[in-house]
């Protein structure tokens, strides 16, 4: 699975020799993150990411851990046992905190993960399975963000969950008994509240699972890197170990950094006030929106105000918004460029930006009410999303001339670092 | 131990007794796993506690034409309007090929009874509750209800006119048991 020159493991203490022969650990974890994993040596703070990513989820597991063995899962305390958290419980304002925040962080940096992967290429061949993993640990990490958000049983609690379960709704004929199935009731109710607490605590390690499978499909074929070019020989590369553990180390910081700045300084800025009214199924909030990470899906959903075709709005909606996940599987086969990095491709690096911008445009519009003129933006924004996938990336893949490559990552490098030769010329 | 012959018996038709064991022993433990698989799924679709839904009376006696009450049945939104003459002629006007889901204002209200709407105050978009049961709420461009989220519009008979809405405000079941009571469910 690596490089013919990874340095191999060689244990030399006798206790770590009877390990190697009876549960090889250490071996596997040498080989992995340890110095046996050789690792382009150009890899830019983009490159962070993964390894933040897997901060964040080890932050969420532990703080939700801790916070179960506070919070009630029940219809009629749910609400004052979060509140008991909040001020009874010993730091539990922190702990509760920290994992409202750490979901925020995870999907931030989960974002920018994704988006590293969309401009240089890190879905194609042949780290397509990396990528497709990748998309399984977003749906699932939705999946529990959005269960999570249900628990402390406010108003955005309650609404959130009859509005998310309400797309099951759309499907014609079955889809009404599959969201009370759901539920558990016709309104989300005690049934509903237990299932998803029992699903948000399983999936987090679901989530670790595929995690492990992501790394896993990514040790093959080895570290993707800014230029795009495969590693051909040994001064590629550097060990993993102490390069990258230093490189992420420094990163985990700068995250660490950001990540309390906003527990401690401004811990409900990511939030919605009317979480903070207990569930009141009688009542919708005048102006509910899903949390922020789920703001540009949400806009595709609202964009379909009309029947069109045979299908009415409703499911349009729906579909659209799941499709707009679901696209993202055959990212890798709608791209058929043999060039990875936008670096040396001059017109996909523009429509990436365009695509950037309109990820943000619809994340505005997804927290607006629905009225014009965000109805026709969002409108615009979904449009634009679906043909940058379906119809600009096909085209411009096959139309583009990329910019003369480099030929190999060391040549990049060197040249990258070279002296100029202008000015080395007029001191000689 | 069984002789040669006994296990090949058969074999003439390509089928020996033990590939018809292994295939019947397979197969029961299919049907037994999808069996047990059953009971596992159906625990989430609504208990018995939650299915008893008991019936709710409502006393209508108190709401005066133009006004509407928001009450609550299977824990489900419910509204009760008290529909003005204006209102029943603006609903009565509008043609049903206007309509998303076409439905006359008398086959959403009872004989004799057509200022009396009673609706889940349920969008049957997402599932909100719309506005324009309480004073003074938005009632939206046609004169019934309005739905914040998402910005469906329904009629004077809480019929879907605008909006991503598929279908019109569902009617429950209900009875009038006298002049002022009505028995939903």
């Amino acid at each position: 699975m690596s490089f013919p020159w990874a340095k191999p493991y060689e244990p030399t203490h006798p206790l770590m020799k009877w390990m190697d022969e009876k549960l090889p650990i250490p071996r596997l974890v040498y080989n992995a993150t340890g110095p046996g994993y050789p690792v382009p040596r150009n890899l830019n703070y983009f490159w962070n990411f993964g390894v933040l990513a897997g901060a964040a989820l080890m932050i969420q597991i532990i703080t939700g851990i801790v916070l179960a063995m506070h919070y009630a899962a029940n219809v009629g305390v749910a609400f004052n046992s979060v509140e008991h958290i909040m001020r009874d419980v010993n730091a539990g304002w922190f702990i509760r905190y920290a994992h409202m925040n750490g979901a925020s962080m995870f999907f931030i940096v989960v974002y920018l993960h994704i988006f590293r992967g969309l401009y240089y290429g890190s879905y194609k061949a042949p780290r397509e399975m990396v990528w497709l993993l990748g998309v399984v640990i977003f749906l699932l990490m939705m999946a529990t963000a959005f269960m999570g958000y249900v628990l402390p049983w406010g108003q955005m609690s309650f609404w959130g969950a009859q509005v998310i379960t309400g797309f099951f709704s759309a499907i014609p004929i079955v889809g009404e008994p599959v969201r009370e199935w759901l539920l558990g009731g016709f309104v989300p109710d005690n049934a509903t509240l237990n299932r998803f607490f029992s699903l948000h605590y399983l999936l987090p390690f679901v989530i670790l699972g595929v995690i492990i499978l992501h790394i896993w499909a990514l040790h093959i074929p080895g570290s993707s890197n800014p230029t795009g070019i495969e590693v051909k020989d040994e001064q590629d590369t550097v060990p993993f170990h102490p390069y990258y553990t230093a490189k992420d180390g420094f990163g985990v910081g700068v995250f660490l950094l950001v990540f309390v700045g906003l527990t401690f300084f401004s811990p409900n800025m990511l939030g919605h006030a009317d979480n903070y009214i207990p569930a009141n199924s009688l009542s919708t909030p005048a102006h509910i929106v899903p949390e922020w990470y789920f703001l540009p899906f949400y806009a595709i959903l609202k964009a379909f105000t009309f029947n069109f075709l045979w299908i009415d709005a409703k499911l349009w909606g729906v579909i659209a918004m799941f499709a707009s996940i679901a696209l993202l599987f055959f990212l890798p086969w709608l791209d058929s460029s043999p060039i990875k990095s936008s670096n040396y491709r001059p017109l996909y690096r523009i429509f990436f930006w365009i695509l950037v911008a309109d990820v943000l445009l619809l994340g505005w519009c997804g927290m607006q009410p629905a009225e014009q003129p965000w109805v026709i933006l969002s409108q615009l924004g979904a449009i634009y999303y679906f043909a940058h996938f379906l119809v600009i990336l096909p085209i411009v893949s096959r139309i583009e001339r990329p910019l003369p490559m480099p030929n190999s990552i060391t040549e990049a490098v060197l040249a990258k670092h070279a002296p100029d030769v202008k000015s080395v010329s007029a001191t000689a | 131990m069984a002789s040669e012959s006994e296990l090949n018996a058969g074999i003439e038709d390509g089928v020996r007794r033990r590939d018809f064991i292994n295939i019947a022993a397979v197969s029961f433990a299919g049907v037994g796993s999808v069996a047990v698989v059953l009971p596992l799924l159906n625990q989430m679709s609504p208990s018995a506690d939650v299915l008893a839904l008991s019936s709710t009376e409502i006393d209508i006696s108190a709401i005066q034409p133009g006004q509407a009450i928001k009450t609550s049945w299977r824990k489900q939104p419910v509204f009760v309007r008290n529909l003005v003459a204006k209102e029943i002629a603006e609903a009565k006007a509008v043609p049903l090929s206007d309509l998303r889901d076409p439905q006359t204002i008398d086959e959403r209200t009872k004989p004799g009874k057509e200022n009396w709407l009673i609706t889940l105050g349920v969008c049957t978009h997402l599932g909100c509750v719309p506005l324009g049961a309480a004073e003074g709420e938005n009632r939206g461009d046609f004169g019934g209800y309005f739905c914040p989220c998402h910005g469906s519009h329904y009629d004077t008979a809480a019929r879907i006119r605008k909006g991503p809405a598929p279908t019109n405000l569902v009617v429950p079941p209900y009875e009038f048991t006298s002049d002022t009571v009505v028995t939903i469910g």
